[in-house]
């Protein structure tokens, strides 16, 4: 409810130039840079032809990035369906205090803190056959598993991979929904009589509406731009049935030097991540204020 | 201490629809540490209580005193480190509050977000596997009781707090068969007008269905407006259980009297000899027929009985008034003697005082009470 | 120190917050906001802190507008319902914290006189979690005194304590005000509490300033019948009236000799404070017949719910009394006791006060 007060003092702005520097360094020139090439077909660096929307046009019609994005999206989806229930089943087995609650923090934020290429690296090893557990496992069980031939069981170590890398972030958020809810709601489900099911569906899930929309955003902004895991794990294989949009736009770009039309779809990307982010965030914020008019004081 | 309160004061009754109120017994302590060996190791010193049933029954304490403790000793929510509690003579200690079927009204609204009021009120009986007729049935009858009866099919989460809390006594009043309902300090996020009607729909409703009705709270005009007996306590003791008037009247303990009362009582300390009550270079004679032990005592006297009298009355003394305050229905006079404040409530169109006069103000009369060492000499 | 507030405003979003309003607290006395929860009182004192600019109109300190000078820069002091202190700072340093920002001299010496002041000298060692409650909000009422500051604002202080630890602490910062000759602003929804700070009182009611003035001069004349409403405890008894020659007449009541001015409203509405109903008849009473609804004992006060055919009212008798539930009562009240609204809700006639003031 509070407004802003005007700084009287502009000195502050100095203050800031050599972040604006930093900033206009790493992202807003190279940003101009990409819009540029979305623009113009660079046949060599003197010749330069401007063309308007062709290139956007074209990367449009493009079958091959169709496929990508049906990939991508399919992945996504699949991701937030398997690691938001299960994160907050996580959560709701995680004990909530004492020596233990710590311990059970810390463990299950491991796979957090792993540099991205490591975790493809780790995958990359457990799922061969020769040295891998998994690998070893599933050919022990009689399963012919090989995530570089079979492009399901390439699908599945990816998505496996990511559950196994990211579920715990939701954990961790679903965590501190549910340490935010007061004892009296549990005391109240009590006497009247619910049942556990009934103490999760009406109490806690209600509560936990908040941080489990920042874990939908989260992951799914993550999980749509996602690279290297998959990158290191798959390379995109076999064939490009694990090639989701952001290895596909860096083919493009830098592999067939077709630059103009990943320019493009660059931009029509970000558009959408940006795009996507609003519908999410606002949504959140309506849930926000219902909250907080119902809430109480 | 023990405290002992056996005693049928109303016949027993049943609530409303059949409904069967339990007779709630304590005899119980609660200690913080396995072995309690000094008072301040009890968050409940030992006590024995009996709250019949039908009756509505108030722990008026400050924070810390144990109240709410005690209250979640009834419910169910805390078992007793010693001792035990029974619902009609069925040993409760350890059962759980749905098997002792009492209700509990929290310090802030806790209602179930995603339902509307209708939904938050059928809850419980959803629970136990009520049919819908019935359940629609009773929860239009405690809607009509509640005056909430037009806003059944709105999302509770959009209410106002003191509706909110009339959902949440909704719920505990919707099962026929509750055997309690047990307050928290529930008005404490209430508007003061609003507090007024929700008081009185508080006494109606016990009036209407004779209910076990057991408040907690630190707010000595809803202890004393809503219960037929209060009991006070502080640091985990229960210090009197009494009516509203033999609290006002005659306080057992300095505390109670201290507490009871806006302001409180006043206390003044002397010695007592053969000549009577001593208090700086002052003489109070005793009352006739009053006999007090010698040495030490403190008198007691509400600001509602203390009255201006003229000089040199027998039992009065001579105070120095420090201020008047017009506070609308009466004016308090605020004095000093010896030191200690003195205060008295009088009506607004008594005479006026500037700070620093003199005034002679009547101590000993019918309701002043005696204390030695805290307790009320009889 | 002079604040005034000249034509201030807020919006929040689409929704007016505050109307319009002026004010002049006066310099070196306590003014109370009273008004319910949502009526306006936080948003008026953050206006004048500094820590909320006004859509509209001028703060002027000593006759300057300091609208847009950031609240660092005016000398105000706040406390909050919520004890605010330093947490990780001993409570000597809590109360320190605004002589050190000075430079004062005999840092020591000040803290304690302050702790003394307020009763905590024995807990200067200690970290505010350690407290209770009631001790908490005296080290946040120390570190106010301490800054000195012309303007003080508390924001319903009290009302996260204990009734009696309210009381009391209500006595010692009447006390504490007197002393000092900041301008203390308080906020409170009760209006009891109002009326033991004494000083002057701003009525507010759903973001309008309704009545500024003397304490005691509000609450017994009151403008308006919101006025009237916001500061009774308990309520006051309102019931419908029609006017008539000499006075008034009672819907279904009796008719009551008042001086009314002759361009009164047909209708009208009557005002009762409980305490001016009785149960014994005296001279040149009006009576009301009813039946008792509902009893209330307070120990002090007996509350007597009464349903008549002119309305339902509430009787405030001194002491216990006891009756019977349905039962026939008879209410007895002066006419020189009421309050008399015209249909606009605007003060007509108040009570004459005996005993001069």
């Amino acid at each position: 409810m509070s407004a802003i007060i005007k700084p009287v003092n502009q000195k502050a702005w100095f203050l800031i130039l050599p972040v604006l520097l930093c900033v206009a360094f790493s992202a807003i020139l190279p940003l101009m840079t990409v819009v540029n090439y979305s623009v113009q077909d660079i046949i060599s660096p003197e010749r330069r032809v401007f063309v308007g929307t062709e290139w956007f046009a074209a990367i449009m019609r493009d079958e091959e990035l169709h496929g990508a994005l049906l990939r991508q999206l399919t992945f996504s989806f699949s991701v937030l369906a398997i690691e938001i229930p299960l994160g907050v089943l996580l959560a709701l087995a995680m004990p909530a205090e004492g020596w233990k609650s710590s311990a059970v923090l810390v463990i299950v934020s491991l796979s957090l803190l792993i540099p991205w290429n490591v975790v493809g690296t780790i995958w990359q090893i457990f799922g061969r056959a020769d040295i891998g557990l998994m690998g070893a496992a599933l050919q022990g069980l009689g399963i012919d598993y090989s995530y570089t031939g079979n492009a399901t069981h390439a699908w599945l170590t990816v998505l496996l991979m990511d559950v196994w890398h990211w579920t715990p972030l939701v954990a961790l958020l679903g965590y501190a929904g549910l340490r935010s809810i007061p004892d009296a709601y549990y005391q109240a489900a009590s006497i009247d009589g619910a049942s556990k099911f009934a103490v999760f569906w009406y109490v806690q899930l209600p509560k936990m509406r908040g941080v489990l929309m920042i874990g939908v955003l989260l992951r799914f902004m993550d999980s749509f731009m996602i690279y290297t895991e998959p990158f290191v794990l798959t390379g995109g294989g076999p064939g490009n049935s694990t090639t989701f949009l952001s290895q596909f736009l860096t083919q493009k770009a830098v592999g067939q030097f077709d630059l103009g039309p990943a320019a493009a779809f660059s931009l029509i990307y970000f558009l959408i991540i940006l795009l996507l982010c609003f519908i999410l965030y606002n949504w959140m914020q309506r849930v926000g204020t219902q909250e907080k008019e119902g809430g109480h004081e | 201490m023990f405290l002992t309160l056996r005693g049928c004061c109303w016949p027993r009754r049943s609530g409303a629809g059949g409904a069967e109120m339990a007779r709630i017994e304590l005899d119980l302590a609660h200690a913080y540490r396995p072995d309690p060996k000094q008072d301040s190791d009890y968050a409940l010193l030992p006590l024995k209580m009996t709250f019949e049933d039908g009756g509505a029954y108030a722990l008026l304490g400050p924070s810390g005193c144990g109240k709410t403790t005690m209250l979640n000793i009834m419910s169910g929510l805390l078992a007793p480190s010693q001792g035990t509690v029974h619902f009609d003579g069925r040993d409760v200690t350890r059962a759980s509050p749905q098997e002792r079927n009492i209700a509990q009204v929290f310090q802030f609204p806790v209602i179930y977000d995603t339902m509307t009021v209708a939904e938050n009120l059928a809850f419980p009986l959803r629970n136990r596997k009520v049919p819908q007729a019935q359940i629609t049935k009773r929860v239009g009858e405690i809607a009509e009781i509640l005056e909430m009866s037009g806003q059944l099919n709105q999302r509770a989460a959009g209410l106002a707090a003191d509706e909110k809390q009339k959902i949440s006594l909704g719920r505990g009043l919707v099962r026929p068969d509750v055997s309690a309902i047990l307050f928290d300090e529930p008005l404490t996020v209430i508007d003061p007008h609003l507090k007024w009607q929700l008081r009185r729909k508080l006494k109606q409703i016990h009036h209407e269905l004779k209910l076990t009705l057991i408040y907690v709270t630190h707010d000595q005009v809803e202890a004393l407006t809503f219960a037929d007996q209060v009991m006070v306590m502080t640091r985990g003791r229960a210090v009197q259980v009494g009516s509203a008037a033999d609290l006002f009247e005659r306080p057992s303990h300095t505390f109670v009297g201290h507490f009871i009362g806006s302001p409180g009582m006043n206390f003044l300390a002397g010695r007592v000899d053969q000549s009577g009550f001593h208090c700086a270079d002052a003489c109070l004679q005793i009352p006739l027929g009053r006999v007090l032990p010698a040495g030490e005592l403190k008198i007691g006297v509400r600001p509602e009985y203390l009255v201006p009298a003229s000089a040199n009355t027998e039992g009065a003394l001579p105070v120095v008034v420090s201020q008047m305050q017009d506070v609308g229905t009466h004016v308090m006079l605020s004095a000093t003697f010896a030191g200690q404040t003195l205060k008295a409530r009088l009506s607004s169109d008594a005479a006026q005082y500037a700070p620093g006069d003199t005034v002679w103000l009547k101590l000993m009369c019918e309701q002043t009470c005696f204390y030695k060492d805290e307790e009320i000499v009889p | 120190m002079q604040l005034a507030l000249e034509g201030i405003s807020k919006k929040v979003g689409p929704q007016q917050w505050l109307h319009e309003m002026s004010i002049a607290p006066r310099s070196g006395a306590v003014t109370v906001l009273l008004g319910a929860t949502q009526a306006g009182k936080t948003s008026l004192m953050r206006i004048m802190a500094g820590l909320d600019v006004p859509l509209s109109g001028r703060v002027l300190v000593d006759g300057q507008n300091v609208v847009g000078v950031p609240v660092r820069q005016r000398n105000v002091a706040m406390v909050y319902q919520q004890f605010i202190n330093y947490p990780s700072l001993k409570v000597w340093d809590n109360i320190a914290s605004p002589l050190k920002l000075r430079g004062e001299k005999n840092i020591d010496q000040r803290v304690r006189e302050l702790a003394e002041k307020l009763h905590i000298e024995m807990f200067l060692d200690r970290v505010p979690a350690e407290l209770s409650g009631g001790q908490q909000q005296r080290v946040a009422l120390a570190r106010a005194l301490a800054k000195g500051a012309p303007l003080m604002l508390l924001d319903e202080p009290l009302v996260n304590l204990d009734y009696k630890l309210r009381e009391e602490l209500r006595d010692e910062l009447s006390a504490l005000f007197a002393v000092g000759d900041s301008t203390v602003i308080y906020a409170t929804t009760e209006p009891a509490e109002a009326l033991m700070l004494g000083g002057y009182t701003a009525v507010m009611d759903a973001g309008e300033l309704l009545q500024y003035g003397p304490t005691a001069e509000v609450f017994h004349k009151p403008k308006s019948l919101r006025v009237a409403r916001a500061f009774s405890d308990p309520p006051m008894n309102l019931l419908a009236a029609s006017a008539q020659s000499g006075g008034l007449c009672l819907d279904n009541g009796p008719a009551l000799a008042l001086n009314l001015p002759a361009s009164a409203s047909p209708r009208l509405t009557l005002g009762l404070r409980s305490s001016a109903l009785r149960v014994n008849a005296g001279q040149g009473d009006a009576k009301l017949a009813g039946k008792v609804e509902l009893v209330e004992i307070s120990g002090s006060d007996t509350f007597v719910h009464v349903s008549t055919a002119a309305g339902e009212l509430v009787a405030q008798l001194t002491g216990v009394h006891y009756f019977a539930l349905g039962a026939a009562i008879t209410l007895y009240f002066n006419a020189a006791q009421a309050y008399v609204f015209d249909a606009a809700g605007l003060l007509l006639a108040s009570p004459q006060r005996g005993g001069g003031r």
